[in-house]
């Protein structure tokens, strides 16, 4: 949808910013047509957070140009950056929830005479910016408390629209939504960008590129890479090297054949929790990885903290090893050698303060120790051993777990449960907010353990991904087992098919 | 490894070569170190005041045993306060139970008993009577899901009266001579209940920095459902913790039956207040997942040289509870700013 090919709404030179002594930008270039969807990649930290924030006004940079329309702007503050039609929507959405959708959209420029609110007219003009974005059905006052993310975007989207806006940009967008959700954002996006509106779309996720976006600008470290490439004629290889600055094949790493007398680690006999999934039984043999796909809310997320004893089983059994556990008692599961690295790593795996050496022993601790005195000399030697062996960076032991990419992060609770030398891993979400360079080498490190023997249930909310990782999957419907097949025998679309049937049945 | 110049803050002369690491010199000051010296300094400076305002008055050892001997109850009080907050709770009842503990340690039938038998029994009964209430506490807390503020809350009053009904408001005198010879004496030339304070700290910070106990104390403070989901049993371990308050409030019932000779429920009034302050001004997180013993003892030693250089120049106690707030407020008010610039460099 791009008007004309050689108008441009936005032009970037050479930003530079600097905080306290870190150069977060070395120089970005970055130019937006009207009417195009252009994707920002970049690896984390690479200064995409830090680019965005100088373009909507939170920081002024310290060198560089930014012209606008033609003209060189000073953006001061945000107020500024809306009044020039730069509209911006963070991860973290800035609705407020209490309000309702038209108090939202009208908020610091609400609809009044004389101080008194045009209620009717700003529920009108809200329903009309919703029907723009092809959202008519929701009702303008309705408590954004009672929306979903991807409707509270849609909300944020309609908002940008109420102040004239001429140019979007999109802080992950997908972050915090379902493939579904995603399919609906694509379809707002583009009716933005049919009014002529740019969007600046940044994410990490390759695939959603290719599907939206018109052109690529690549950062890596604070610098452009690549600026304006056309989508359709940049192969991802090239994207990968221009991010990372090294060739990554994108590849899973080849599967070991499970030998086929090799013993069941786990075993899930009609495990059912009530109000979320029923009817649950599998195995997973020693080196094996055993998948679960699903959508958002089909039950997969729970079906693992089931497992795990993080939430009580109403009904059946987990065995490990032949030994059933005791329904809903992590340490129970804990003690029988099952290890769980949750969704949400930094609220439900990490100490974020504390050190990495703490973070890998936080489940052995206790062995460490002699008569309930502490060995930290021992878990740190213990941590070091991991460290070299993950290739965890930084290697100090002692650095806080906080300072750490996603990756890294992740490869601290695989180092928790190889210290514990678990013989079933069970892995949600691996490689959340871990960037596309240090995605090969999680999934080659969870290849690894299988070789060696452990047992590993993977659920991911990228299907590509838990098809490409495991031996089988267990495709997941409305908290039921609708198909139990070998990974080869499946594609991302036979998964999507089963799912959506499963749903309408 | 060789260069590192995204931390090249001003260092002191020979202290960056000196480590391997540049970062050293703000690891140390923005760690433990650093903390506790900026409460060393107020220290000093309480010092420096107290010795020009009030002279030998104040500059005195017998002066400064009485500041120790006066900081050593609430003191006792505060190093299990450093191991609720540490777990990110909360324990408003401490000063209740230890008045509902001197009460009945005090009571008629208690001291009769004890001088059939041994001074022991008081010292036992006070114990088993903070014992109690922090286990109430704490299975209330982890087993019946109630905030440790409400928690507490209820305790903090319900102590109290149960003090009140148990006493008739009157006042017990304690008449145990072995009881009060043992309490009241000195050791070394140094008041038994310093001792016992001393010995209470040294435990604590063994317990807390040393032990497996302290570990997951730290652990969930720092975050629950991980500790959860790494195998910790969290509830258990906070029912431990609310006990182990309790037991510090039997501590310092038996150390305030020897001090004032006398058992009443108004022992206690607002300790939990002057504890919870003591705490968090030596640099323990009011979040939880960070707790220090010897911040919390210099916390303590703050307030009570305070209350001493005001009382040793006839200060109205009034100016004192502002000079108190301003303190809390000026320690709160750096610890975040350390809490900031340190973030990257802390280190325990």
């Amino acid at each position: 949808m791009i008007n004309d090919d050689h108008a441009v709404l936005l032009e970037v030179r050479g930003i530079t910013k600097a905080f306290a002594g870190v150069q977060a930008l070395k120089g970005v270039d970055l130019t937006v047509r009207p009417g195009e969807v252009h994707c920002v990649l970049g690896q984390n930290g690479a200064g995409k957070s830090t680019l965005i924030k100088t373009l909507s006004g939170v920081h002024a940079p310290d060198d560089g140009e930014i012209v606008w329309q033609g003209q060189t702007v000073t953006i001061a503050d945000p107020v500024a950056a809306l009044d020039l039609g730069i509209a911006t929507m963070y991860q973290e959405l800035d609705v407020v929830d209490g309000l309702t959708i038209a108090e939202n959209i009208f908020l610091g420029h609400e609809r009044s005479t004389g101080g008194m609110l045009r209620v009717g007219e700003a529920n009108r003009l809200t329903r009309e910016l919703l029907s723009r974005l092809g959202h008519g059905n929701i009702p303008a006052t309705t408590e954004v408390s009672q929306l979903s993310a991807a409707n509270k975007q849609i909300v944020s989207m309609a908002r940008a629209l109420s102040r004239d806006t001429k140019l979007i940009i999109m802080d992950e967008p997908s972050a915090v939504l379902d493939s579904g959700e995603v399919a609906n954002l694509f379809r707002v996006i583009r009716e933005l960008t049919a009014q002529g509106i740019a969007v600046v779309y940044i994410s990490h996720r390759l695939e959603e590129i290719r599907q939206i976006g018109d052109r690529i600008s690549v950062i890596k470290d604070g610098r452009s890479t690549a600026s304006g490439l056309s989508v359709a004629d940049t192969s991802t290889a090239d994207l990968i090297r221009l991010m990372t600055g090294r060739d990554v094949a994108n590849v899973f790493p080849p599967a070991t054949p499970v030998a086929p007398n090799a013993p069941v680690l786990l075993d899930v006999q009609d495990l059912h929790l009530r109000g979320a999934f029923s009817d649950v039984s599998f195995t997973v043999r020693a080196g094996e990885i055993v998948g679960l796909a699903g959508l958002v809310g089909s039950g997969r997320t729970e079906i693992l903290e089931t497992i795990y004893g993080a939430r009580k089983a109403t009904s059946g059994t987990v065995s490990i090893d032949g030994r059933t556990l005791a329904a809903g008692s992590v340490a129970a599961a804990v003690r029988a050698g099952m290890g769980f690295s949750p969704e949400e790593r930094k609220s439900q795996g990490l100490l974020l303060d504390e050190p990495i050496f703490k973070n890998v022993t936080l489940s052995t601790f206790g062995r460490f120790a002699r008569g309930g005195v502490l060995n930290e000399r021992g878990e740190r030697d213990a941590a070091k051993e991991q460290i070299a062996a993950l290739e965890l960076r930084p290697d100090d032991p002692d650095r806080p777990a906080r300072t750490l990419s996603g990756g890294n992060q992740q490869k601290i609770l695989l180092a928790r449960w190889l210290v514990h030398g678990t013989k079933v891993l069970l892995l949600d979400e691996p490689t959340r907010g871990v960037d596309v360079g240090a995605r090969a080498e999680i999934y080659a490190l969870i290849r690894r353990l299988a070789a060696a023997g452990t047992a590993i249930v993977v659920v991911s909310s990228e299907i590509e991904e838990v098809l490409g990782l495991s031996d089988r999957v267990l495709v997941i419907g409305d908290g039921e087992v609708l198909t139990t097949t070998n990974a080869s025998d499946i594609d991302e679309s036979g998964v999507l098919d089963l799912v959506l049937k499963g749903s309408a049945a | 490894m060789s260069e590192q110049t995204t931390t090249s803050e001003p260092a002191l002369a020979g202290a960056s070569q000196q480590a391997e690491r540049p970062s050293t010199f703000r690891r140390v000051m923005g760690g433990s170190v650093g903390r506790n010296l900026g409460l060393v300094i107020a220290l000093v400076v309480l010092f420096i005041i107290g010795t020009v305002t009030a002279g030998d008055r104040f500059a005195d050892v017998n002066n400064f045993l009485t500041i120790i001997r006066y900081a050593s109850v609430i003191g006792v009080i505060s190093i299990g306060m450093t191991f609720v907050i540490t777990s990110g709770g909360i324990d408003l009842s401490v000063g209740s139970v230890m008045g509902l503990a001197s009460v009945v340690a005090s009571l008629a039938a208690v001291q009769a008993a004890a001088t059939q038998s041994s001074w022991l029994l008081m010292v036992v009964v006070a114990l088993a009577v903070g014992a109690a209430a922090g286990l109430i506490n704490g299975i209330i807390i982890a087993y019946g899901n109630v905030v440790a503020f409400m928690a507490t809350l209820a305790m903090l009053v319900g102590a109290r009266g149960l003090a009140e009904l148990i006493s008739g408001r009157r006042t017990q005198i304690v008449n145990n001579r072995d009881f009060l010879e043992v309490i009241r004496a000195d050791f070394l030339g140094v008041p038994v209940l310093i001792w016992i304070f001393a010995a209470v700290a040294v435990a604590g910070w063994f317990l807390l920095n040393r032990t497996t106990f302290g570990r997951r104390t730290v652990a969930i403070g720092g975050n629950a459902e991980a500790s959860r989901l790494a195998g910790i049993k969290v509830k258990r371990h906070l029912v431990y913790i609310y006990l182990l308050a309790g037991v510090t409030s039997g501590i310092a019932a038996i150390m305030m039956l020897g001090r004032t000779t006398a058992g009443t429920s108004t022992h206690g009034t607002l300790y939990e207040l002057d504890a919870i302050a003591a705490v968090v001004v030596g640099g323990t997180l009011l979040i939880g997942g960070r707790g220090t013993i010897v911040g919390t003892v210099l916390g303590v030693l703050i307030f009570s040289t305070l209350t001493n250089v005001f009382t040793q120049n006839n200060l109205d106690t009034s100016v004192q509870q502002v000079a108190k707030g301003l303190i809390i407020v000026i320690a709160v008010l750096l610890q975040q700013r350390f809490a900031t610039r340190g973030a990257a460099a802390r280190k325990r």
